[in-house]
């Protein structure tokens, strides 16, 4: 109930009442919950390039191992010799390509910048619940990054256990090659923990207290459900992490001996800690873009979502399963049988909630009005691929098939169409769609379609034939799979995935000149170009310090779309029942 | 899904939500994570014991059992003068609460300089985090399990103390009144959590 | 199509593979029923002038279903899986031994030892071979899989075997040829710089020609060239327990 104590929330500001700041204040260490959601945009699309040139330098060795890497003459002799790659530094790109693209780009561009920018503006909010936080939150993540960055530059090399850094090799730097960059790898993934949890912390106290009137719980768009359920999972998730990257960090600098086997340590221990972290981690990496699909779907379809509390049922259950179901990255591990058996049970199980998820967005396309603009593309994209991924999993989930299939490309195969099938054309996606509401233009819609296909049919080219060299026994994290005869024939595929992936890579380039070029020269966007019902709609854009000019108030759901008594096609969630409205400009392209 | 809200349509407050103001609400939420971050640590110490139980010393042959219990006791009486100095701005009484928070800090000084000594001797006797000179194998879980627990519990302590500190200058600038104490209210419930891990650890490291 | 399982010559490969094709069989026909679906609806309703979304809200028996029925798939994959699993990794249904040999493996190698003459693996006539596992078909084998530094993995393609080897545990492995031949033997966890070279040649020999390499403790024209004949026999000591579950 309300509180009838003391009042201790500062009052809120909305918009109207500024005091003019300084270009310091404003976009450089602002408390404005946009502009923070913005900074994590551009520092994550930077990490996104760096992780996909480590990917290509990965997929180059591959391809044309022996061969030497085009403009690989500024690289130092400890990466590249002759142009050709070495061990260490492929072991290293391997590494940090799965530690940036995880922590440092899908990572905070669906948490960083989707729940700062997106939830103080449907909750109908003029801010997150602690702006002071938030400001520190970025400002945190961004000397992790450059920590993380340092690695490459110092002595031994980059980290090169792989981004799930197992000991004892991640902890002896007589094993790994790898003594300060592993260090370093360490220290910045603490760091970057603390900017988590500060906007975990908000992330929640904001949903729980700061819902406009009329907002509630199962009237908040199913993007914002997403991002509150997986808030959770940060909180909880992160502080495992740090307390094992703690540890790991003692045994490698004060000699300790918590995952030493020499020493009566146990390197399972790490698996375990890592991997109770790490399972919710990929849910956390997968149930914001859910959410995103979910209201490009609704829009795109200019219909209701189909269930939608049992969407909101399925982001809870996954959410809650995924804690369950860390033993089924260790089956082969020496990890007692029965237990394996007991994680086989409740990984199948959480398959269930997401077949949910899928069958529901079918559904709200079914018998809907469906409009293919570059953000239903890529969110139609992520159904598909994700039923991919999802699949795939299922196979690796049977405990038997996981002997064989474990530690081979089949995984990998799986792993980046969730990631990227997944998350990444979510992203694509969902930054389509919240540009205009961002920075007031229209990104191109040609570039972005070209961009779409281009992409989806260099993805598949890549990933697909993942799943069969997989099969056929390649194993991840292999400088050289020419040192099996087993692998050798499978030397003209590798070419032609790493073909496709440079392709892909390239593709990129398109996405990043719409991006910027539409900064400047996009059609200027109205308020509402998707004709959607979210509050975010509601404000111009892009909205002002403090969001709306009073409390708005809140009467339906966020998918009243296409009723059937009215002339318009959406109902914004603020419009009062019975008011007349004016007809507005039809949704954007299609 | 259209039900009728319950607040008046020209409401001019949020959502009821928790019902506690945001910071009370962000603390807790808060130290859920602090939860996990301590299971992390505690749980791999479980783990391990369980895996090399003669790896660990019977309870007081290496730790000073009874001076640790004398520290707990301490750290106890710190969170009742918190709560007291809750009461008191609750009453908005100014001068009490200056005093209970400063009591608290010190007590909380207390605390970590018994610990300070405790380490202290500890280390003099060769008892180190990477102890390796202990006969049985698995000898350096049990010091690096102990600093790395009873550690990271005095490092939020002494964050502990400093928020106090921070607090009672507030304090002294008349910044808290009946009306508005959530600063003594947050940092009140941060230093019940410390003190309730305190009393966790206790048990299982010194007296199990 | 280029790639597929390799031929599978363990007693218990044919049982992962039926496992996968059944599982095959089942997402692929979820695939080609899901994606069909998805294709028809863009096509069907897509936008055209003059006709609107349909507005519904939702359907719980709709929803019942299809939670139901994945949920039943799930739990008979999970049934089906749990059978072999259990045969293949549960030490106290593993198959009597015919044969043990230890495997230490250590960066970049594989070193194993074999039981010698006597036939008793922790005696003084035990022998080590480098990256060289020779075997006998149609007989049972169990491994006690170690490693010295850091975690490596046991994998056997055409057996489809596969066990971590972790350091500080010493864990149980079976199987048994039912082919002769020459099969890979490989590193499947990262283990450091060399992790790419680290592979070791399977030889699996008729039974009567295991015997008798065995009996000349492997001084044969089996030991290979690049093989090291150090013999490590008593150093290895007496074996320990298996630790077969780790935690």
């Amino acid at each position: 109930m309300q509180s009838t104590a003391p009042m201790m929330d500062a009052p809120l500001h909305w918009a109207g009442h500024d005091e003019p700041q300084s270009f310091l204040r404003r976009y450089i260490f602002s408390t404005d919950h946009k502009i923070i959601g913005i900074q994590f945009l551009f520092m994550s699309l930077f990490f996104l390039l760096v992780g996909g040139i480590l990917a290509g330098i990965m997929r180059w060795q591959l391809g044309y191992p022996g061969q030497p890497l085009p403009a690989s003459g500024m690289l130092p002799e400890t990466m590249v010799v002759d142009g050709i790659i070495l061990p260490e530094f492929y072991n290293s790109a391997v590494t940090m390509h799965g530690t940036i693209m995880v922590f440092f780009a899908i990572m905070p561009l669906l948490v960083g910048v989707f729940a700062n920018y997106l939830i103080p503006l449907q909750i109908g909010a003029p801010d997150m619940a602690f702006p002071k936080l938030n400001m520190l939150s970025f400002w945190t993540a961004v000397p992790a990054g450059f920590i993380m960055l340092a690695g490459f530059f110092v002595p031994g090399g980059h980290a090169a256990a792989g981004w799930t850094s197992y000991p004892p090799l991640s902890a002896i730097p007589e094993y790994s090659g790898v003594d300060l960059g592993q260090r370093l790898w360490l220290i910045s993934l603490i760091i970057l923990g603390f900017s988590s949890l500060m906007g975990a912390v908000n992330y929640i106290t904001t949903v729980i207290n700061m819902r406009a009137p009329g907002m509630s719980l199962f009237r908040m768009p199913l993007a914002t459900w997403s991002l509150f359920i997986t808030a959770h999972l940060v909180l909880l998730a992160i502080p495992i992490l740090t307390g094992a990257l703690i540890m790991l960090l003692f045994d490698q600098t004060i000699g300790t001996s918590f995952f030493r086997a020499d020493q009566g340590g146990s390197p399972l221990l790490w698996q375990h800690l890592f991997w109770f972290f790490g399972h919710p981690e990929v849910y956390i990496l997968i149930l914001p873009a859910m959410g995103f699909v979910s209201e490009i779907i609704a829009a795109g379809s200019r219909k209701p979502i189909f269930g939608y509390h049992a969407m909101v049922i399925a982001i809870a259950a996954i959410g809650f399963l995924g804690w369950i179901v860390w033993g089924h990255h260790m089956f082969q591990s020496g990890m007692n049988p029965a237990l394996g058996a007991a994680f086989m049970g409740t990984t199948m199980v959480i398959a269930v909630p997401s077949a949910i998820k899928v069958f529901n967005w079918l559904a709200t396309m079914w018998r809907g009005d469906l409009h293919f603009h570059v953000p239903m593309l890529n969110a139609v994209a992520f159904v598909a691929m994700f039923v991919i991924g999802g699949l795939s999993g299922v196979f690796v989930a049977s405990t038997p098939v996981d002997i064989y299939l474990h530690d081979t490309y089949f995984v990998v195969a799986h792993i980046h169409y969730v990631l990227f099938g997944g998350s990444l054309f979510a992203l694509f996606g969902a930054i389509t769609f919240w540009y205009p509401k961002m920075f007031g233009r229209m990104m191109s819609e040609g570039l972005g379609k070209v961009h779409f296909w281009l992409t989806m049919l260099f993805f598949n080219a890549t990933f697909f034939p993942m799943h069969q060299v997989g099969i056929g026994g390649m194993m991840r994290r292999i400088y050289d799979p020419l040192q099996y005869e087993y692998m050798q024939p499978m030397a003209p595929t590798n070419r032609f995935i790493t073909i496709a992936a440079l392709l892909l890579i390239a593709t990129q380039l398109i996405f990043a000149f719409n991006f910027i070029w539409s900064m400047f020269r996009g059609a200027k966007a109205e308020a509402n170009p998707w004709r959607a019902n979210s509050l975010e709609w509601v404000v111009p854009s892009p909205p002002p310090h403090g969001n709306f000019t009073e409390m708005p108030h809140v009467y339906r759901g966020p998918y009243e779309y296409s009723l059937p008594d009215e002339a318009e096609d959406y109902m914004p969630q603020n419009v009062p029942p019975g008011v007349p409205r004016p007809s507005s400009t039809p949704v954007h392209a299609g | 899904m259209d039900h009728a809200a319950a607040l008046p349509l020209d409401s001019q407050r949020p959502e009821p939500g928790a019902g506690v103001y945001n910071m009370k609400l962000g603390m807790w939420v808060f130290l859920l994570s602090e939860v996990m971050f301590f299971t992390s640590l505690i749980g791999a110490y479980i783990i391990l014991r369980f895996a090399h139980p003669t790896a660990f010393a019977e309870p007081g042959v290496v730790l000073n059992v009874p001076l640790t219990a004398l520290n707990t006791f301490i750290l106890i009486c710190s969170s009742v003068t918190m709560v007291k100095a809750f009461a008191a701005i609750q009453q908005g009484d100014q001068r009490r609460l200056k005093q209970w928070l400063l009591a608290t800090a010190g007590i909380g000084a207390m605390f970590l300089g018994v610990q300070a000594f405790e380490y202290y001797k500890l280390v003099g006797h060769g008892f180190v985090p990477n102890v390796a000179n202990y006969a049985a194998e698995g000898e350096p879980l049990y010091g690096a399990t102990f600093y790395t627990m009873t550690g990271f519990h005095g490092a939020h302590v002494a964050i502990g103390v400093l928020s106090l500190l921070f607090v009672s200058w507030r304090a002294f600038r008349g910044k808290y009144t009946a009306q508005s104490y959530g600063g003594v209210e947050i940092v009140g419930l941060y230093w019940h959590f410390v003190d309730l891990v305190w009393i966790i650890l206790f048990t299982i490291v010194y007296l199990m | 199509m280029t790639h597929w399982f390799p031929i599978g010559i363990s007693t218990y490969a044919g049982e992962i593979d039926r496992l996968f094709y059944i599982i095959l069989f089942i997402t692929g026909l979820i695939f080609v029923l899901v994606q069909g679906a998805l294709l028809y609806f863009a096509f069907k309703y897509r936008h055209v002038e003059g006709r609107k979304a349909f507005h519904i809200h939702g359907d719980m028996r709709v929803e019942a279903i299809w939670t139901a029925i994945p949920f039943l798939i799930v739990v008979y994959i999970a049934l089906a899986s749990i059978g072999p699993w259990l045969r293949i990794r549960d030490y106290d249904r593993f198959p009597p031994a015919e044969l043990e040999v230890e495997v230490t493996a250590k960066q970049f190698e594989w070193n194993v030892t074999y039981p010698g003459p006597d036939g008793s693996l922790g005696t003084g006539d035990d022998f080590v071979r480098r990256n060289q596992l020779h075997l006998p078909v149609g007989r049972v084998v169990h491994v006690h899989l170690s490693a010295e530094d850091v975690i490596h993995s046991f994998f056997l393609p055409e057996f489809r075997v596969k066990q971590d080897a972790v350091p500080g545990l010493r864990l149980p492995v079976w199987f048994e040829a039912m082919e002769t031949g020459t099969y890979t033997l490989g590193c499947a966890e990262l283990c450091g710089m060399g992790h790419y070279r680290m592979r070791g040649t399977v030889t699996v020999h008729e039974a009567a020609a295991f015997d008798s390499w065995l009996q000349s403790s492997g001084e044969t024209a089996f030991a290979d060239g690049d093989d090291d004949d150090a013999r490590v026999a008593a150093a290895a000591g007496t074996p320990q327990h298996d630790e077969h579950s780790g935690h």
